[in-house]
């Protein structure tokens, strides 16, 4: 386990502030630049760098695949399920005024609601790639390196 | 009620798009394919009402997110669009039972309930790339529906290694195409800054002389063109249809095609005004030696192959040729023709593919000369096939007659006679290879003394619906008719540009 | 037109030139070189192409970025085609993610992802499945 100290001190102490910041791309970004995809591919790069890092079977562990799956559909589930939730209140598909009383106070509410659902999707489609290529080759053994 | 019939137009692509993650977000194999399976049937009872619609050559806008066009997104239907829809939808329902049975032996157990994801998924692009009303709505669309296609061709790679490089080479060139469409776009955006197609048809007609519009047209054609498959850019398509599962090629050979084909009408007739592509000829320079090269290029290619699924194929590029020229002779007749071979063609070849792929899954082979004596033994699965070839020879009383007779008729109309002549020659193609399919299967002894049953009837039933939907429409010529007519005029009249009917909610300005 | 080779017409469009350039080099990867990997790397360029073309024209000039700053004189760039084409981005990651998978596919079950090499494995194949139908004929008479 003493392998590459290093590294598995600078990624225990990274991973962290980058989910973080992740979370704060998606927050802002329906104040300033940044939104879904941003936040998704950052948010991605997290669990990424913690794989390569200490190895795809530990992050495989934590996240398995169907969950990563599931993500993937509920984040489009979020997104189309916001549209849906328009037609219920009484407007066409994806009208976010009707979700408030005010009309910029609905695009608001419905802004984070999709975005949220693009950064679920995007995060879990990142993984789900990174799951694809990396888990294709045999694992590389700790003494390879 | 009334609120599924006010909203329809955005629920035939919202419910199938929805089905997709639910498919995957349930994880099982029979919930799986409860849920597309009801999308698709909801999908096409909706288009059905749709087409009903507007048949009286009515046209129906929905603005989505509450915006009005040209500002947002609009979804309009016409007749011709409407017609796709069901075309689409219908073929959909139909190829899902036989999948359910199909996949089982052709595609790996635990990649079933994705597969159903990606149909729905491909099932939604094609819906949407019909329905939009947006010129880059079209791109997103078909994009989707482009992607899960590699993807399903990809699936066939369990039985057959040459499915990946089949799908490898319809990613590559599927996207060049694309790519093109998008190049297109962004030139007419740059010259008109609008992307809806009725509010782009009102700002290209004085800019007819514009060369970025003139360039911007042909990389349109030219990349739909690699989506249609027209003769020379057909590459892609036989590798795809042939290692395909056998659902698969049933569906795209139905309708990826056609939707792609219904884009360029839309473009040619809705976005860019009629007489823009034909004062300058280009298209009849293009449409109308291709086209002919293609009904005969592509049915002689057709003759001499051994892999029945790779013969249907190649028919297909032949039949495509048959709707271009519906599109080149540039009249109402001629259109109507294309819009009622699209049907029919789709209804024929989704029948023919169907029955191929139950006895693949008999015999486990798609060669020709393995199926010999197979009438005997699959009397029920040899009479869809022979049936579906009556209607690509267009035998009187199959649906393949009602439209080669349309598209005879719209050449003799315009004077052409030599290209109605060509069109029978062509046909006599077809007998050729129709033929080997019923020598081998009826007249040529059996090399193998193996029994081999009838296909079960989860197969038969979805292969006879699309067969007698081939009967049924060849001797009631009349519906189709007039469904292609209004298309015909809505697209050719400029009807889409129109005054619309607003369904839902009135978007703001 | 009469000012084709003035400066003002070959600087002013400097953006269509690196257009095309860029796009003609993507597409003549994708066609000249046999390796399916670089076929994809070539594609890439050819969509990224098309990228440059839309950002380029969103351009105002002397624009700044597209965030509301309540002054109404403000001139901004026209974030349209920038929207536009983060879907088109987006479309092209997944395109290329596919190409790769499939590209590793091919890798295991052909050994190879040379085009010509797959190609003549293909007719192989395909020549191999028509000989074994002869002899099942011949074995049969």
């Amino acid at each position: 386990m003493d392998h590459h100290l290093i590294l598995r001190a600078i990624t225990k102490i990274l991973v962290a502030p980058i989910l973080l910041y992740g979370l704060y791309v998606q927050f802002h970004g329906d104040f300033g630049p940044g939104g879904g995809f941003q936040a998704g591919v950052i948010f991605a790069v997290g669990f990424i760098l913690y794989g390569t890092v200490f190895g795809l079977r530990n992050l495989r562990d934590k996240v398995p695949d169907y969950v990563v799956h599931r993500f993937v559909a509920l984040g489009l589930l979020i997104y189309a399920g916001t549209g849906v939730v328009n037609l219920f209140q009484g407007g066409n598909f994806l009208d976010y005024n009707v979700m408030a009383q005010k009309g910029y106070q609905g695009q608001h509410w419905g802004i984070i609601a999709v975005e949220l659902g693009v950064g679920v999707t995007v995060f879990a489609v990142m993984l789900a790639i990174y799951y694809a290529f990396a888990g294709r080759p045999p694992q590389i053994n700790d003494e390879d390196w | 009620m009334s609120a599924l019939v006010n909203h329809s137009l955005i629920l035939v692509v919202l419910i199938p798009l929805l089905a997709a993650p639910l498919c995957m977000l349930f994880g099982n194999r029979a919930v799986a394919f409860w849920i597309s399976f009801f999308a698709s049937l909801f999908a096409l009872i909706l288009s059905l009402h749709l087409l009903l619609m507007v048949i009286d050559g009515d046209v129906l806008s929905y603005h989505l997110g509450g915006w009005a066009p040209p500002l947002g997104i609009e979804y309009r239907v016409d007749a011709a669009n409407a017609l796709v829809l069901l075309i689409v939808s219908a073929i959909s329902t139909v190829v899902l039972p036989y999948a359910r049975v199909s996949i089982k032996d052709e595609i790996a157990e635990h990649h079933h309930t994705l597969f159903f994801a990606c149909y729905m998924l491909c099932f939604t692009g094609l819906l949407g790339v019909a329905i939009t009303g947006d010129a880059f709505n079209v791109f997103v669309f078909l994009e989707i529906s482009s992607l899960s296609t590699y993807v399903l061709v990809a699936l066939g790679a369990n039985k057959d290694k040459r499915a990946l490089s089949a799908a490898y080479d319809y990613l590559i060139l599927g996207t060049i195409g694309a790519t093109f469409f998008v190049i297109g776009l962004g030139l007419i955006y740059m010259s008109t800054g609008t992307l809806n197609m009725v509010d782009l048809s009102q700002r290209l007609a004085p800019l007819e002389d514009n060369k970025t519009v003139r360039t911007a047209f042909a990389f349109i054609v030219i990349g739909m063109g690699l989506k249609i498959a027209i003769y020379p850019l057909h590459r892609w398509l036989p590798g795809a249809y042939t290692y395909a599962p056998s659902a698969i090629s049933a569906f795209l050979a139905a309708t990826a095609t056609k939707v792609a084909i219904y884009v360029v009408l839309r473009f040619m007739f809705s976005v860019f005004s009629a007489k823009f592509g034909f004062e300058l000829d280009t298209v009849r320079l293009i449409f109308f030696p291709f086209a002919i090269i293609a009904m005969f290029a592509a049915s002689l290619i057709a003759v001499y192959q051994v892999n029945l699924k790779r013969l249907l194929a190649y028919s297909s590029i032949a039949q495509i040729g048959y709707m271009l020229l519906g599109v080149a002779l540039f009249s109402s007749a001629g259109l109507t023709a294309t819009m009622a071979h699209l049907f029919n063609h789709a209804i024929t070849k989704g029948a023919m593919f169907m029955a191929v792929g139950a006895i693949i899954m008999r015999i486990g082979s798609p060669l020709l000369p393995k199926m010999a004596g197979l009438g005997r033994q699959m009397p029920w699965t040899s009479a869809a096939i022979v049936l579906g070839g009556l209607s690509l020879i267009g035998v009187p009383g199959t649906a393949g007659f009602v439209s080669k007779w349309l598209l005879l008729t719209a050449a003799f109309q315009q004077g052409y006679w030599f290209i109605a002549l060509l069109i029978v020659a062509s046909s006599l193609l077809a007998v050729i290879y129709v033929w080997k399919c019923v020598e081998t299967l009826y007249l040529t002894p059996s090399t193998s003394n193996v029994a081999v049953a009838e296909a079960p009837l989860s197969l038969l039933v979805p292969t006879y619906v699309l067969v007698i939907a081939t009967i049924w429409f060849g001797l009631d010529a009349s519906t189709i008719t007039v469904a292609s007519q209004t298309a015909a005029e809505s697209l050719i009249g400029g009807g889409y540009g129109g005054e619309a009917t607003v369904m839902g909610v009135e978007g703001r300005k | 037109m009469d000012n084709l080779f003035s400066s003002g017409f070959i600087f002013g469009h400097m953006n269509y030139w690196l257009f095309v350039v860029l796009m003609m080099t993507g597409l003549y990867i994708v066609v000249s070189r046999g390796n399916l990997l670089k076929k994809v790397v070539g594609l890439n360029l050819f969509q990224a192409a098309v990228f440059m073309l839309y950002i380029s024209m969103g351009k105002v000039a002397g624009g700044t970025a597209p965030i509301l700053t309540g002054n109404p004189d403000e001139v901004y760039s026209n974030p349209l085609p920038h929207v536009l084409i983060l879907t088109a981005i987006v479309v092209g990651i997944a395109t290329t993610s596919l190409g790769l998978a499939l590209i590793v596919r091919i890798n295991e079950s052909y050994g190879t992802i040379e085009e010509d090499e797959v190609l003549a494995l293909d007719q192989q194949q395909e020549r191999d499945e028509l000989a074994a139908l002869e002899e099942e004929v011949l074995k049969s008479k």
